[in-house]
């Protein structure tokens, strides 16, 4: 903890760490893009879960609902976008009318998913959400006849990039010495919304309803006598997580310009809850810890896994896809039993765990 | 007129009959105590009458006004604090986070803050351990906090489900002392409790439950003096 203990007794080494983070992140793409294309598009995947991360964080680690079927927020913007910039109907609205839309009709499922599982706690919750994360993947494979909304198993492709106020996210601008491609902008838009994001939860959280959800979290019976609207508050973490996750879902079909259902199974939403709880959950600044390692160590594992064999025997000998998943799985068992309360914990988890020595002495 | 009044309250739970038309009044300032062996419904009626059970039939009126039926949220919010058996502390919070859940339903900053040095004054034991976890301390300090943060949202009434259950002696006569003291500081109080002598000594009036029914009532004193009370409440 010495680095936290520097930055106490020295205030402006805090604002040159955020500057230094800052310009780090700023010339990142650009640095990227030299090794590949492929990687800023990995970013902008990593950063798309850090998204869907923090939404998912409002649901099980602020308010302790855990929530098995996220991910269908995920597919309802999604599909929000791709339903209104698209060929398929011919539709092609700008993107500052869908994103908004997108996260008002995941919202709208929030509620629909949160109100019949008010009374429902831990497994039973899970169990329901699990269902209707598997509900909305079915329907929108199924939703193609008799009246062709989402086009079924087929996707709907050619989805329209974002154009942002003038400048086409689909092609390469050049900003003076700066080459901005597709990925770039997406990657600088991401991070634009990601911030937003991140003071939208720093801010809930210190709130009068983050202090809500930490009591229903703690226990529901005890908050409702102090005077907590517990119904009301619970609804809320649904929506406000769903909102997040329409949101990261909107943006995804843009990047990706074709969507289809197989983007939206139950192991997506068990990623995004590996995230949270792998890199702390109930800490904003743990969770995206999670959601970068997640994404990335997959992604590293892939181009190291087969050359390290062919190095070593000279030959592939496990498919490279089979010991990636190993691997992955290794390390989240060894981080669990190392750090149960995830990577970087709140505060109150890292609690639970402490020593009662370190109380002070009465 | 009463601040608190049961009106011929029937209660159901899981299917019992567990509170069979019961007339229970409290008037501002009193302190009055409900006790009763295990399962005479006394739990059940303060159930009732924070909005965690609806009542079968009767009402509970509150300053004149009904609250049966009305969501415990909304009852907290009127100025009924439960502290519940068991004393139901958030546990990984410390004691300060507790205290301040308590007063989650006001906005006066500098009055909260206020109180809360009114607390740690009533519980120097608290002031000590502030910054500790509420599942860290002892039983007895629990019920000390379950209490403090019951006061934190200023009760005009303030209900104690068991406050000496499962209590080291000591433990149970000082948590007596804070209940004396909260009730002189003019805090209206009801009180359910199995432990009848500390519980009459300490109120002014009280009711004795047995099998859902109220079999006596009266002055606490009296009641102490009444022989069935003594042979099946007292030991004697």
């Amino acid at each position: 903890m010495t680095l936290v203990d520097t930055i106490k007794k020295h205030p402006q080494a805090r604002w040159i760490g955020m500057a230094l983070i800052a310009i780090a992140l700023l010339a990142l793409p650009f640095v990227l893009v030299q090794v590949g294309t492929a990687w800023v598009r990995i970013t902008n995947l990593a950063l798309l879960f850090v998204l869907l991360s923090l939404g998912l964080n409002i649901v099980v680690g602020f308010a302790g609902l855990l929530d098995l079927g996220y991910i269908a927020f995920y597919a309802v913007g999604a599909y929000v976008y791709a339903l209104l910039a698209s060929p398929h109907f011919n539709i092609h609205w700008p993107w500052w009318a869908i994103l908004p839309l997108g996260a008002a009709v995941a919202c709208f499922f929030g509620v629909i998913l949160g109100t019949p599982t008010l009374k429902l706690r831990g497994d039973y919750l899970a169990i329901v959400t699990l269902g209707f994360g598997e509900i909305i993947r079915i329907f929108l494979n199924n939703l193609s006849e008799p009246f062709n909304l989402t086009n079924g198993p087929k996707g709907i492709s050619t989805i329209d990039p974002i154009n942002f106020f003038g400048i086409s996210f689909g092609n390469t601008s050049t900003l003076g010495p700066l080459q901005f491609n597709e990925a770039t902008k997406y990657y600088f838009f991401l991070l634009a919304v990601l911030m937003l994001v991140i003071v939208v939860n720093l801010r809930l959280q210190d709130s009068r309803i983050g202090r809500a959800w930490e009591a229903i979290r703690e226990d529901e019976v005890a908050a409702r006598a102090m005077g907590i609207n517990t119904t009301r508050m619970k609804l809320l973490a649904f929506a406000m997580g769903a909102s997040f996750g329409g949101i990261s879902g909107a943006i995804f079909s843009s990047i990706q310009g074709f969507i289809s259902p197989e983007s939206f199974v139950l192991n997506e939403s068990v990623m995004v809850l590996a995230m949270v709880v792998l890199g702390g959950m109930g800490n904003i600044w743990g969770v995206i810890l999670g959601a970068i390692l997640l994404s990335f160590v997959p992604e590293i594992l892939r181009y190291t896994v087969e050359p390290a064999q062919r190095m070593l025997f000279g030959r592939s000998i496990i498919d490279p896809e089979v010991i990636r998943m190993l691997l992955f799985g290794l390390a989240m068992v060894v981080v669990m039993l190392v750090r149960p309360a995830g990577l970087w914990p709140s505060a109150v988890r890292q609690r639970e765990l402490a020593p009662d020595d370190e109380a002070p002495a009465a | 007129m009463s601040l608190l009044a049961l009106e011929a309250l029937h209660v159901s739970y899981g299917g019992i009959k567990a509170v069979k038309g019961i007339d229970v009044t409290v008037d501002e300032g009193e302190l009055v105590c409900l006790i009763g062996a295990n399962g005479a419904g006394k739990t059940t009626t303060l159930k009732a009458i924070t909005g965690l059970l609806h009542p079968a039939a009767g009402r509970v009126m509150y300053a004149g006004e009904e609250i049966s039926g009305r969501k415990s949220f909304e009852i907290a919010r009127r100025g009924l604090a439960l502290v519940p058996e068991g004393r139901g502390v958030f546990p990984q919070l410390t004691i300060e986070e507790n205290l301040r859940m308590g007063a989650y339903a006001r906005d006066d900053k500098p009055g909260v803050a206020q109180d809360m040095e009114r607390m740690f004054s009533l519980f120097p034991r608290l002031k000590e351990r502030r910054a500790q976890t509420a599942g860290t301390l002892s039983g007895g300090e629990q019920q000390m906090l379950a209490i403090g943060r019951a006061l934190m949202s200023r009760p005009k009434l303030l209900l104690l489900d068991e406050p000496s259950m499962g209590l080291a002696p000591l433990m149970v006569e000082k948590i007596f002392e804070v209940i004396r003291a909260v009730s002189s500081e003019g805090v209206t109080l009801l009180l359910v409790e199995q432990n009848a002598r500390l519980a009459l000594e300490a109120s002014h009036r009280g009711y004795v439950l047995e099998g859902g029914t109220v079999t006596l009532s009266g002055d606490a004193k009296s009641l102490l003096g009444n022989p069935q009370v003594r042979q099946a409440y007292l030991g004697e």
